[in-house]
């Protein structure tokens, strides 16, 4: 079946278009299904929630999209073009944003050369990288993030030296550098603790309020509750429910997933 | 450190570099000069491996793909100048052949890889005898001149070769302080996230190779009239292991690194010859102790004096 087609023919007027349509998306990894065949959409300035147990497939739902895998089957459109056989960075460049469910830094660069690497692919060509070293803009925008996460005094401290918390920020920081139109997190609140939870949740909502589009995949219920305006549920590689918060607390298909079918 | 201060101890250096041949006897300039070209060769390698993060173990080659290069011109009568950017070039147009398998192989992979190209390019040099002179090399390769001025002298040679090493020292300071510089540390860091960030590892890992092997083809060019003569032997495998060691021992990633190991390696050798039989023995276990206290390389030994040392902690790390 051949559903991975080129779909660059898109005849929508792109602000009539989602910003990303995931049209039956799989992932095979030999005999075991990870991904079957789930929609998704995401409209600009939207937060989304993706939830479900371990191993359910919300990190491969990520790594399909931002092509860590290649998808076994559907398509993906980003702004209505098909992302069919780009690498990850030419995802990132196109203006797809993302992080890691374990933290990836680069850990003997300082925070601001972290910072800088994570834009400097983003402008110019490969020569003019070579050769342009006016970083001027980059830097300011840098040290502005910084400063948005309250991370501007640690700017040349090793980024191995961060504690967890900190590199958490440091790595969410690094994923707006470019300017990404779209944001995906994998578990921005995972193990920190409740303080740095909070203000990590405050940032994204703030960065949402200024009309930045995030897809968050996180265990705890709280934030996402509170922080996503629509949820989607992935149960072993399927999508089992899709709505507003309130919806999928009641849903049963979600408490069976999460609790175990009542006998 | 800013300003020209922080260039003063490197200055002092290259001073010392140039009043020191007029005092040592032809064998040990020999042996100097020899090691200007291997600085060559180590800096080309610290990108490749000590930056970038890829290991490259036929480094030998692209010096022997220069060397021959320079060789054969020269002794067909070409000029000098126009065959050392052409030995570069070729090297470097191998050094991007190879950087392809470094696109889906990494570490011991790629290390095997390396050393199938260096035994490949080591069998053409000693086979093809039409176009390398087969075992015996080629031999007779002039030294050039500037102009009226001749390098024929070993010192005058040697101060060509020690403006190269500056010339390579400060081209790989550019390149290592521009965003490509800071694109080879991001892949040998952490690749994922360089990817993720907008990275291409391709591009970068070509280009890793393709300068490293660069330098590699501007150092065998500088080789072959050195020694005035070439043959395979040089450019074994065994050559890119040295080289392998130079940028180990003197610190990779580190711009001082290669230029330590490199004079080290050489010259080592040559200091324990005192010590006669057991001068192999000798050599080895310095090389063991050092790996095992400063795993970071000899630059760590400058590090400290740094510290020590007012004058020489003006010089950037």
């Amino acid at each position: 079946m051949d559903t991975c087609s080129e779909t660059n023919e898109e005849v929508r007027p792109e602000t009539l278009m989602p910003l990303l349509k995931v049209d039956q998306l799989s992932k095979h990894f030999y005999k075991l299904v990870a991904l079957s065949r789930v929609d998704f959409e995401i409209e600009k300035g939207e937060i989304v929630g993706l939830i479900g147990p371990n191993g359910s497939g919300k990190t491969t739902f990520f790594n399909c999209i931002t092509h860590i895998y290649p998808p076994t089957d559907g398509h993906v459109l980003f702004k209505g073009k098909s992302m069919k056989g780009l690498r990850p960075d030419q995802i990132s460049r196109m203006g797809i944003g993302r992080t890691f469910q374990l933290i990836q830094l680069f850990l003997e660069m300082t925070v601001l050369e972290n910072m800088l690497m994570a834009v400097q692919e983003h402008r110019g060509n490969l020569l003019s990288r070579l050769f342009q070293r006016d970083e001027a803009e980059e830097r300011k925008r840098a040290l502005e993030t910084l400063a948005f996460l309250n991370m501007a005094h640690l700017k040349d401290e090793v980024a191995g030296n961060l504690s967890y918390g900190q590199q958490k920020l440091l790595d969410f920081g690094m994923v707006l550098m470019p300017g990404p139109e779209l944001v995906l997190l994998d578990e921005p609140t995972g193990g920190v603790e409740v303080e740095m939870r909070l203000k990590i949740t405050d940032y994204i909502r703030k960065l949402n309020r200024e009309g930045q589009t995030f897809v968050v995949i996180e265990h705890n219920m709280d934030v996402v509750m509170n922080l996503c305006e629509r949820i989607v549920v992935l149960n072993y590689g399927e999508k089992i429910a899709e709505g507003t918060p309130e919806v999928i607390q009641s849903d049963q298909k979600v408490i069976d997933a999460y609790f175990g079918v009542q006998e | 450190m800013k300003g020209w201060k922080g260039w003063l101890p490197w200055g002092v250096v290259i001073v010392l570099l140039c009043i020191v041949p007029w005092f040592l006897k032809a064998y040990t300039l020999f042996i100097l000069s020899f090691s200007l070209v291997n600085i060559i060769l180590a800096i080309g390698l610290n990108i490749t491996l000590g930056y970038a993060g890829q290991i490259s173990l036929c480094h030998a080659a692209f010096m022997g793909i220069g060397a021959y290069t320079t060789g054969i011109m020269v002794t067909h009568g070409w000029s000098f100048w126009l065959s050392l950017p052409l030995a570069g070039l070729i090297a470097c147009f191998f050094g991007t052949i190879i950087g392809f398998p470094a696109i889906k192989w990494k570490d011991h992979y790629l290390a095997l890889v390396t050393i199938g190209f260096n035994i490949v390019g080591y069998l053409v040099m000693q086979q093809e005898k039409w176009l390398t002179g087969g075992p015996h090399g080629i031999s007779n390769i002039s030294r050039p001149s500037i102009g009226p001025l001749k390098l024929a002298s070993a010192v005058s040679y040697y101060y060509l070769l020690l403006f190269f090493v500056i010339l390579a020292i400060l081209s790989s300071v550019w390149i290592i302080k521009s965003k490509w510089g800071r694109a080879f540390m991001a892949i040998r860091l952490n690749e994922l996230a360089a990817k993720s960030h907008g990275v291409c590892s391709h591009h970068y890992k070509l280009l890793a190779f393709a300068i490293g092997a660069f330098y590699a083809g501007i150092g065998g060019s500088l080789f072959a009239p050195l020694l005035k003569y070439i043959n395979p032997e040089s450019f074994t495998f065994f050559a890119s292991f040295e080289y392998l060691i130079m940028v180990v021992i003197g610190g990779m990633g580190r711009i001082e690194g290669p230029i330590i190991g490199a004079l080290i390696i050489t010259m080592g050798p040559e200091i324990l010859r005192v010590a006669e039989a057991f001068y192999l023995i000798i050599y080895s276990l310095i090389l063991i102790l050092i790996m095992l206290f400063l795993r970071k390389g000899l630059v760590v030994v400058v590090d400290r004096l740094r510290e020590w040392i007012p004058v020489l902690r003006l010089t950037k790390r």
